[in-house]
């Protein structure tokens, strides 16, 4: 059965900034998988536990954020806070028997580069490999 | 302060289990300042239980609220706001709290979502340290403010003992021998002759091993 993963991906301002430049079509066009939301954020410092959490209760399969590499993040130390808080979530999810890697945490320079394009592509596949995420008490 | 850690996921669905309406209740006491039962702890926990019992294929209604405290009838009495939407109460205030809602809510479910730890304060974010045992009979005047009871791993009132090496102590050396600290520290403070003075047996009563303590102010009674 072909599965389409619903994953949600939070940017800072800083790492989307090829969205803004190019657009859901532009970004298409590069290879970003559509089934990709993009979430904006003025930084990922900002993101609560509760905000990925609440992701995963609406339904997503996968999760991640990308933020500032750890040594220059805009605001000194909003990406590590929000590795923190990703990493959090793993200890949750794997509490609940479920995959840890449904989310994850990346560090990625700012403005245009591959790597923000590659980062999607790779969740898309490994989401996709997993299947549809437990917590939906689809699989029941 | 009271320093609390939160259950683990499973054990606190274990409880709540066969639950229709479920009300997630923080407080924001000692337990919202050490991050284990305040507002944003409450959100988490609401999320996890959701989603806890959904991936079981269950389905339950999971609300959420925060009282200014859980250790006050006053407050407690705000309970009332959620009636009729719940049919248990997961309590996410130190064991007080749980306790308060059941002597007062006699009909009630009410289950306890951390683990109350101790007392103690933030040595760096995210970290807190036992500071004090709450043992009813104070002797910090005799040891500089620094705590033997709650602080070395034996309790010694005639420390150190033996075993501590190079400040450390001997039972968890990540943890400073407290009694090299009381002896540094009245040095420090021109108070050396007190660590001469013997301490005498102690009566442990006053430290709950008489049973449940009671403090009772006469001039605040009506």
């Amino acid at each position: 059965m072909s599965f389409t993963p619903d994953i949600q991906a939070f940017c800072c301002h800083y790492t989307s900034q090829q969205t803004i430049a190019e657009g859901s079509e532009g970004l298409k066009n590069d290879g970003m998988p559509e089934n990709i939301t993009l979430n904006r954020l003025v930084c990922t410092g900002k993101l609560q536990v509760s905000t990925l959490l609440k992701a995963f209760e609406d339904g997503a399969d996968g999760v991640y954020v990308v933020g500032c590499p750890t040594d220059t993040c805009h605001n000194v130390k909003g990406s590590q806070r929000a590795a923190k808080r990703v990493s959090a979530i793993k200890k949750a999810l794997a509490e609940l028997s479920v995959e840890p890697e449904r989310i994850e945490m990346f560090h990625l320079e700012r403005g245009f580069h591959p790597e923000f394009v590659e980062v999607g592509q790779m969740m898309n596949q490994k989401i996709s490999d997993l299947g549809p995420c437990p917590l939906k008490g689809e699989t029941k | 302060m009271i320093i609390a850690e939160r259950k683990p996921v499973n054990e606190i669905l274990g409880m709540v289990s066969d639950a229709q309406k479920i009300l997630v209740l923080g407080c924001r006491g000692c337990v919202t300042v050490c991050s284990a039962g305040g507002e944003r702890e409450v959100e988490i926990l609401a999320s996890l239980i959701k989603l806890g019992l959904q991936k079981e294929g269950k389905k339950a209604e999971v609300i959420e609220g925060t009282l200014v405290r859980q250790c006050d009838k006053e407050y407690i009495d705000g309970i009332d706001q959620w009636k009729g939407q719940y049919d248990v109460i997961v309590s996410m205030a130190c064991g007080v709290g749980v306790n308060f809602i059941a002597n007062l809510r006699s009909n009630e479910t009410v289950y306890p979502a951390v683990n109350t730890s101790f007392m103690g304060g933030s040595a760096e974010q995210g970290e807190w340290t036992e500071q004090c045992a709450g043992c009813g009979d104070c002797v910090l005047h005799h040891t500089g403010g620094l705590c033997p009871v709650a602080r070395c791993a034996k309790s010694l009132m005639n420390g150190p003992c033996g075993g501590s090496v190079a400040g450390r102590c001997e039972i968890h050396p990540e943890v400073e021998c407290i009694w090299q600290s009381i002896h540094d520290r009245l040095g420090r403070i021109g108070n050396s002759d007190a660590m001469s003075t013997i301490a005498p047996i102690r009566d442990w009563n006053t430290a709950g091993h008489g049973g449940p303590r009671k403090a009772l102010r006469d001039d605040l009674t009506i």
